[in-house]
């Protein structure tokens, strides 16, 4: 009966990979950060943990963590692919 | 203001959704999904929403999602939240839609849920045009704003749909934004403890629509509540106060030019156009100030 509803099931990567996507990636310079996690709340697609590590195979490059950074931490690199 | 620390760290959006970059509908959501938590059902008409949660048999969402025909979102909740309370279950039921499916087809279904009382929060993010479809004006589009459907900027003013639905006296209504998802947060918290129907207007920048680049999604949110073009404010059993980053506003609101020249869509809007905006906000400012110190 279950298999007979159009039920979708969450899933990590259901849209794909978004990372494809990025044409600038987020590069953060650990000197100057100093950790206040203001990049991690703004993240539209929360690929930012707690660590401040970026999960690149999802961030989309939007560049919204660079800009909303108070210590200038964050630099937008363009991709070489 | 709620602070950091009290934000769950739970996510209930699965990496990755697929939302434009730097969607601010989707930041939007993130925050309201982490103050309803995993009790909740969205329910979720026509929009960008229902398209960004992927394909079937995947999704992005990690709450059940009911997607439903554009005119009966309100309603389908209505009844969603009767059969939840018959059966003895709190369930967070909460409408996630659009400003077209808001301002323009849903309005009947959602006027008649909030005339009956439903226990349900009605959200309603608003990125002012039908963004989905490509970008046509809704009722919700600014006076001026450039859309697929109006090349030479809008001609007639953004429907108040705040006063709309505050005829119905709800006992909770509040509006925010998107830049600003601590505020979000806290006002998703308190409607949900409250019983009845309980709405919130979101203003969503969206980066293709509004044209801007998308890493400025916060800068063009702050700048509409700086220069008062959107007010954040809550309205508790009639009460209004209005919230902490809209107060400066209020004092001294900063010139509208500084949220228009940030954005695309406002190219062809003529410095008649610019005034007539202008004089909005600030009639609109007066009225805020009168009724939150008892005087209207
Ligand atoms: C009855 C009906 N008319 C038209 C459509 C096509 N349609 C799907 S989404 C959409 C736009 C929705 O705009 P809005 O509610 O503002 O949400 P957004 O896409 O901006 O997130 C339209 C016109 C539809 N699905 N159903
Ligand atoms: S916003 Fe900047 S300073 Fe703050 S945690 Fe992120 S990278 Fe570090
Ligand atoms: S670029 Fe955008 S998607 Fe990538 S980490 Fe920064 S805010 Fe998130
Ligand atoms: S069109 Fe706008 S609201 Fe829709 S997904 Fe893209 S950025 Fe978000
Ligand atoms: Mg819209």
């Amino acid at each position: 009966m279950r298999e007979r509803l159009a039920l979708s099931r969450p899933k990590k990567g259901a849209c794909g990979l978004t990372g494809s996507w990025r044409v600038f990636r987020p590069v953060v310079d650990r000197e100057k950060c100093n950790q206040c996690g203001i990049c991690e709340i703004h993240c539209p697609d929360a690929v930012i943990d707690e660590e401040l590590n970026i999960d690149l195979d999802f961030c989309k490059g939007c560049g919204i963590c660079a800009n909303v950074c108070p210590k200038k931490a964050i630099t937008m690199v363009r991709e070489e692919r | 203001m709620s602070t950091i620390s009290e934000i769950p760290k739970e996510e209930y959006i699965t990496t990755c959704t697929a939302a434009c970059a730097g969607c601010s509908s989707s930041l939007s959501l993130r925050y309201v999904l982490k103050a309803a938590g995993p009790d909740t059902v969205l329910v979720v008409p026509a929009c960008c929403t229902s398209v960004i949660q992927g394909m079937y048999p995947n999704t992005s969402f990690n709450v059940p999602v009911y997607n439903i025909a554009f005119a009966a979102a309100a309603a389908c909740a209505s009844g969603m939240s009767k059969a939840f309370r018959s059966a003895g279950k709190k369930t967070n039921v909460i409408v996630y839609a659009g400003d077209g499916g808001t301002v323009d087809i849903g309005i009947q279904a959602l006027s008649g849920a909030f005339e009956r009382g439903t226990d349900f929060l009605y959200i309603c993010y608003d990125n002012e045009a039908y963004g989905n479809t490509g970008m046509q004006r809704s009722g919700a589009t600014p006076l001026g704003a450039v859309t697929t459907t109006t090349p030479a900027g809008k001609t007639e003013t953004k429907k108040d749909l705040d006063q709309i639905v505050a005829a119905h006296n709800p006992p909770y209504m509040a509006t925010a934004c998107s830049a600003y998802p601590l505020d979000l947060y806290k006002k998703v918290k308190k409607a949900l403890s409250i019983e009845g129907p309980k709405f919130i207007h979101i203003l969503a920048p969206c980066p293709p629509g509004w044209r801007y680049n998308s890493d400025k999604t916060i800068e063009v949110g702050k700048l509409a509540v700086k220069t008062g073009s959107w007010v954040l404010y809550e309205r508790e059993y009639g009460k209004l106060t209005v919230s902490g980053p809209s107060r400066t506003a209020l004092k001294k609101p900063h010139p509208i030019e500084e949220y228009i020249r940030a954005q695309g869509r406002f190219k062809k809007a003529t410095p008649e156009i610019i005034a007539e905006l202008q004089q909005s906000i600030e009639k609109n400012l007066a009225r805020i100030k009168k009724e939150e110190e008892g005087i209207c």
